[in-house]
C-alpha cells in the first residue's frame, strides 16, 4: 500500500509537466464561472448562494473529466511504460489507486480554485457557508465517480480518443438516468417505484441532495460504490 | 537463481511458448537467441511477472512469480525491448521515480542510488533532459540506469544493444559485462556477434522451443570454422 505514493507524485506532477494542466485548469475555471454568470443567472438570482454554479457540474464534467481521465491507461498502454510500471514492485491496485487519487486530486485542485466565486458571495451577502462547503464536497465526490469509470475505460484501450468517447457515453447514461427531464418522460408509462429507482442510479438525484446541503450517507454510499466497483473492475481489466 | 519449467504461453490458437526450461545461476550471462517471433520476449515478461503464463512455473532467488510476484520484481532489474520510460520527465526525475518505487524512501540514500545509476551508464551530461527528446542511445542508456539502479541479483534485458551504433554496442557490452560478477544475466539478442563478445552460455529458441542449450565454445564446435549465423540458420530453418 505504501507504494501508492511514488505513483501518486508521478502522475500528480505528471500534469504539470505539460501544457495540460494549464489548459484544462483554465478551461474549467472558464466553463464553470462562465455557466454559472451567464446562463445560471448567478446575479439574477439574487441569491447569497452556489446553486447557480453547482447545478451545471454534472454536464460539465460530461466533457471535462474524460478529457482527464483518458490518459490514465491509454497513455500507459501505448507508450509501453505499462510493461515497466507492472514489473516494479508494486500491486496493481497499488497502481490503479494511486493513479487514481493524482487525478482526483488534480480535479480536486480545479475545483479550489473556484473559491474566489464562494469569496464574492461571501463578500455580497450572508451565504451558508455549510451549505457551499457541502456543495463542494459533492462536487468533489461526483468527480471522483465520473473519473473511476473513466480510469476503467482507459485501461480497456490504447487509444486515448476511444477513452474519451466511452468516458462520454457512459457517464452521459448515468447522468440521464437521474435527470429530471428523462424521468418525467419515463413516469408516462412506468410506476413512480420504477422511476425512483432508475433515477437513484444516476448522479444528479445523489448530487443535488448534497449541494443543497444535505448529508445523507446514502449518498456518500453511492459515490464511493460507483469509485469502488469502477476501479474493482480497473484492477480486474489491468490483470487479465 | 533463475529457474523456468515448461513454461507455455498461447495467443489465441498461436504457441508462443512451448514448454520452455532452463536454470541461470549467479555468473551466467545468457544469450537467448532466436529468430523474431520464436517466443524470447514472452519468455522474458513471464520471468518478469508482467504476463501469466498458461502454464509451468518461473521462479527467481526460489521465490514462484506466480504466487509472489512482487517480491520477484523486487530482485529483478528489466529492460523491456526499445526501453520504455516516461518521456516528459527528465531523466533525474524519472530515476528517483524508479529509486523511490524501489524503495528507497530516504532522500539521501535515493541520491546515492541514482547517482551511482547516473555514473555507471555516463548520463550525467543529459541528467536534467526530458528523456523524450533524447537520442536513442541515451535513451536505452536511461532504460539500464532504471533496471541497474537497486543492484538487483537477476537481470533481464530484452534486446539490450538494439539500434545502438557500434560504440554505443562496446559501452553497453562492457556494462554488462561488469555487472555480471555474481549476478545471473538473461540478454536477448539477434546479433550472434554479441553471444561471442559476452555470454558464457546460448541458449537457442526456435517455435517457441529450446533447440540449444549449451556454451558458446559448444555452439561453434556444431560445425568447425562455419559462421555463427549459418549454424543459427541451419537449427532455425530445420525447425520451421
Amino acid at each position: 500500500m505504501s507504494q501508492i505514493t511514488p505513483v501518486f507524485k508521478r502522475e500528480f506532477l505528471g500534469y504539470f509537466r505539460s501544457p495540460v494542466a494549464y489548459v484544462f485548469l483554465i478551461v474549467f475555471l472558464v466553463a464553470s464561472v462562465g455557466l454559472a454568470f451567464f446562463v445560471g443567472g448567478f446575479f439574477k438570482a439574487n441569491q447569497a448562494s452556489l446553486q447557480s454554479f453547482f447545478v451545471f457540474h454534472p454536464w460539465l464534467y460530461l466533457f471535462l473529466i474524460p478529457a482527464v481521465g483518458m490518459r490514465l491507461w491509454a497513455e500507459e498502454r501505448r507508450g509501453g511504460t505499462i510493461e515497466l510500471l507492472f514489473t516494479l514492485p508494486l500491486t496493481t491496485l497499488d497502481a490503479v489507486l494511486g493513479k487514481f487519487f493524482a487525478a482526483w486530486a488534480f480535479l480536486g485542485l480545479a475545483l479550489a480554485l473556484t473559491f474566489p466565486l464562494a469569496l464574492t458571495v461571501g463578500w455580497l451577502g450572508e451565504p451558508d457557508w455549510g451549505v457551499i462547503a457541502a456543495g463542494y464536497l459533492g462536487s468533489a465526490l461526483m468527480a471522483g465517480a465520473y473519473l473511476a469509470i473513466c480510469s476503467l475505460l482507459s485501461s480497456l484501450t490504447k487509444n486515448q480518443v476511444i477513452a474519451f468517447v466511452l468516458g462520454v457515453v457512459v457517464n452521459l447514461a448515468l447522468v440521464f438516468l437521474g435527470w429530471s427531464v428523462f424521468n418525467g418522460l419515463l413516469s408516462g408509462f412506468l410506476p413512480v417505484n420504477a422511476v425512483d429507482f432508475i433515477a437513484n442510479l444516476g448522479f444528479i438525484p445523489h448530487f443535488d441532495a448534497l449541494s443543497k446541503g444535505i448529508l445523507d450517507p446514502r449518498d456518500f454510499a453511492y459515490f464511493g460504490s460507483v469509485m469502488a466497483l469502477a476501479l474493482t473492475l480497473n484492477v480486474v481489466a489491468l490483470e487479465r | 537463481m533463475i529457474e523456468v519449467k515448461n513454461l507455455v504461453k498461447t495467443y489465441g490458437t498461436k504457441r508462443a511458448v512451448d514448454g520452455v526450461s532452463f536454470t541461470v545461476r549467479p555468473g551466467d550471462i545468457l544469450g537467448f537467441l532466436g529468430p523474431n517471433g520464436a517466443g524470447k520476449s514472452t519468455t522474458m515478461k513471464m520471468i518478469t511477472g508482467y504476463i501469466r503464463p498458461d502454464a509451468g512455473t518461473a521462479t527467481v532467488a526460489g521465490i514462484d512469480v506466480a504466487k509472489d510476484p512482487v517480491a520477484v520484481k523486487a530482485r529483478i532489474g528489466y529492460l523491456p525491448e526499445s526501453a520504455p520510460a516516461y518521456g516528459e520527465m527528465t531523466v533525474l526525475e524519472f530515476l528517483n521515480f524508479i529509486a523511490e518505487v524501489r524503495g528507497y524512501r530516504a532522500p539521501a540514500e535515493r541520491r546515492e542510488r541514482v547517482e551511482r545509476a547516473l555514473a555507471r551508464t555516463h548520463l550525467e551530461p543529459v541528467r536534467r533532459q526530458a528523456i523524450e527528446t533524447l537520442s536513442k542511445g541515451y535513451k536505452q542508456r536511461v532504460g539500464f540506469a532504471q533496471a541497474l539502479l537497486h543492484e538487483p541479483p537477476c537481470l533481464v534485458l530484452d534486446e539490450p544493444t538494439d539500434g545502438l551504433d557500434p560504440n554505443q554496442k562496446n559501452e553497453v557490452r562492457a556494462l554488462i559485462k561488469t555487472m555480471a560478477a555474481d549476478r545471473a544475466v538473461i540478454l536477448s539478442t539477434h546479433i550472434l556477434e554479441e553471444v561471442d563478445a559476452i555470454c558464457n552460455r546460448i541458449i537457442l529458441i526456435s517455435n517457441g522451443r529450446v533447440v540449444v542449450d549449451e556454451t558458446p565454445e559448444a555452439f561453434h564446435a556444431r560445425r568447425p570454422g562455419a559462421r555463427l549465423d549459418t549454424i543459427f540458420r541451419e537449427l532455425t530453418n530445420a525447425d520451421a
